[in-house]
């Protein structure tokens, strides 16, 4: 059976990057892992992206960016799947190498947000949602979080400060990221002071949307290919994907994200590893809620103790499960469609020993997963060395 | 913008019409083409009684593009008292008096207009239900007409 291996890694950093376009991002990440991976034309381009159409008018960006990148006439697609959109690239990616069809892939994961500000960005981010019954009710990403978020209080007996521990661990672990979005330290007794966006959720609860482009070279072979320029092939060993209603009003439980249950037990069987095998999860902070639900979904955690791992810091780089460990979505950006792909880079790194001071010891294997929505399309990867 | 998609939601917007599933009675809002519970098939009818109680809430301050004029508002997940969840604002109340548990009932109110020059869009939104003997006379009278 053919492997999918990972032999290049390329990204921009995440922040507000007025002069460069939506194509140019995405050549800027693409260029880096070329030439890491010495390739110049893959088999495939897989772009992930969420909102292309609603902030910078352009659709159709698989065939926009293979021209740009000198990939004219290559096989190229978009893949849309709101904040998931780059872990359902990597997917479409590994279901191409593994079907033998496609050798080589490239997948970018690309977002341009800061083109459409205030009230505007706000609704483009909402047509994750359902349009007909949730946004059409005023509902936002962030207020749908902020129903999550006050039920996930109510029912556990919180308060807001003890969510504090998630958005504190991102930026400590941002502080050594050249690409991380904010690199500054935030105080856990800071955090319920900041104002509120989507009330319980403020300004140090969600993750801030930005621009960036992430991109990974994939190979299909046998065996571990040869180190290119001295980089370790990682294998994505496992990968789920799965989905839920798209409103939250339709669950049978807001808290509770079936569709990480599910693509996390579809990733772990794949790779025949359990969940005591994870040395370290990337999983998709976009608030503090969806870190919990997400440690408790993909059963590191029992149902309404997520937030205690942030707490006694069982989600720090020295923890039983690092989490984030290169800042998370919170302070290292959240640039929609493309946090799949950094995701990705950052569980790389992690696992070719290249994280430098935030480096886990000893990690072998590395969970990856975006959500889009407030979980309604989940993609989970397992990555090893 | 089209009125038709707008148009198309009335029975929804204006009355709560659903669902319910001839198979195994499941309650269901929005209408949809397969019950949710048993996986059959979904099409009779049923009108909702746009009672129901606040199941989760969160007050909006930073707004999307036509609720800017609203901010900040309530939007509210109600359990309706047949079952489903619905997501909807809440009015007629102050956002700081909003609570878990609290009863609430449907009213029809202006929602947004749809761009500048697009149409006004009615739909449901939940207020606290008040006993009549707490209204003042004239909101009583209009309570009991």
């Amino acid at each position: 059976m053919t492997n999918v291996y990972i032999t290049g890694i390329g990204q921009t950093p995440v922040g507000e990057h007025w002069q460069t376009s939506l194509r140019e991002l995405a050549w800027n990440a693409i260029e880096p892992a070329l030439t890491e991976a010495n390739l110049r034309y893959p088999d495939a381009l897989y772009v992930g992206n969420m909102l292309s159409g609603a902030i910078s008018g352009q659709e159709h960006v698989g065939a926009l960016v293979a021209d740009y990148c000198g990939f004219r006439g290559v096989e190229a697609v978009t893949i849309k799947a709101g904040q998931a959109s780059g872990g359902l690239a990597l997917r479409q990616a590994y279901l191409a190498l593994k079907s033998g069809l496609v050798e080589t892939a490239v997948v970018v994961g690309v977002e341009k947000m800061t083109d459409r500000a205030g009230s505007e960005l706000v609704s483009a981010v909402a047509t994750g949602l359902d349009a007909d019954y949730e946004a059409a009710q005023g509902l936002t990403l962030t207020a749908a979080a902020g129903l999550m978020l006050q039920r996930y209080m109510y029912q556990n007996g919180l308060e807001l400060r003890d969510m504090a521990g998630f958005s504190v661990n991102a930026h400590a672990n941002a502080r050594n990221n050249p690409n991380a979005m904010f690199r500054n330290t935030l105080k856990a007794e800071k955090f319920p002071a900041a104002a509120m966006v989507a009330s319980p959720v403020n300004m140090f609860d969600t993750a801030p949307d930005a621009d960036g482009a992430a991109a990974l070279v994939l190979v299909a072979a046998d065996a571990p290919p040869a180190p290119q320029n001295g980089m370790i092939p990682i294998q994505i060993v496992g990968s789920g994907v799965a989905t839920d209603a798209v409103a939250l009003h339709d669950r049978k439980d807001v808290l509770a994200f079936e569709a990480v249950k599910a693509s996390t037990a579809t990733a772990l069987r794949h790779a025949k590893v359990s969940n005591r095998d994870i040395d370290l999860f990337e999983l998709h902070d976009s608030f503090t809620i969806f870190s919990a639900l997400a440690l408790e979904s993909a059963g590191f955690a029992e149902a309404g103790k997520g937030w205690q791992m942030a707490q006694n810091g069982d989600i720090a780089l020295d923890g039983a499960l690092p989490i984030c460990t290169l800042g998370g979505a919170k302070a290292r950006g959240n640039p929609a469609g493309a946090t799949g792909v950094y995701q990705a880079i950052e569980a790389v790194m992690q696992l070719r020993g290249a994280a430098g001071d935030n480096q886990i010891e000893n990690a072998k294997t590395a969970m990856i997963q975006c959500i889009g929505g407030t979980g309604a399309s989940v993609a989970t990867h397992i990555l090893a060395v | 913008m089209q009125v038709s998609r707008h148009w198309r939601l009335q029975q929804q917007r204006y009355a709560l019409v659903g669902q319910v599933c001839t198979d195994c009675e499941e309650k269901i809002f929005p209408p949809r083409g397969v019950c949710p519970n048993c996986a059959k098939e979904t099409d009779a009818q049923f009108e909702f009684s746009g009672r129901g109680k606040v199941y989760s809430f969160s007050t909006v301050y930073t707004a999307p593009a036509g609720f800017e004029g609203s901010a900040p508002y309530t939007i509210g997940l109600v359990q309706l008292e047949e079952g489903p969840l619905i997501t909807a604002q809440l009015t007629d109340i102050d956002n700081d008096h909003v609570e878990i548990g609290l009863d609430v009932e449907m009213v029809t109110r202006k929602l947004l207009q749809d761009g500048d020059r697009g149409v006004l869009v009615y739909g449901y939104k939940f207020r606290p239900v008040v006993p009549v003997w707490e209204l003042e006379p004239e909101d009583a009278l209009f309570a009991l007409a």
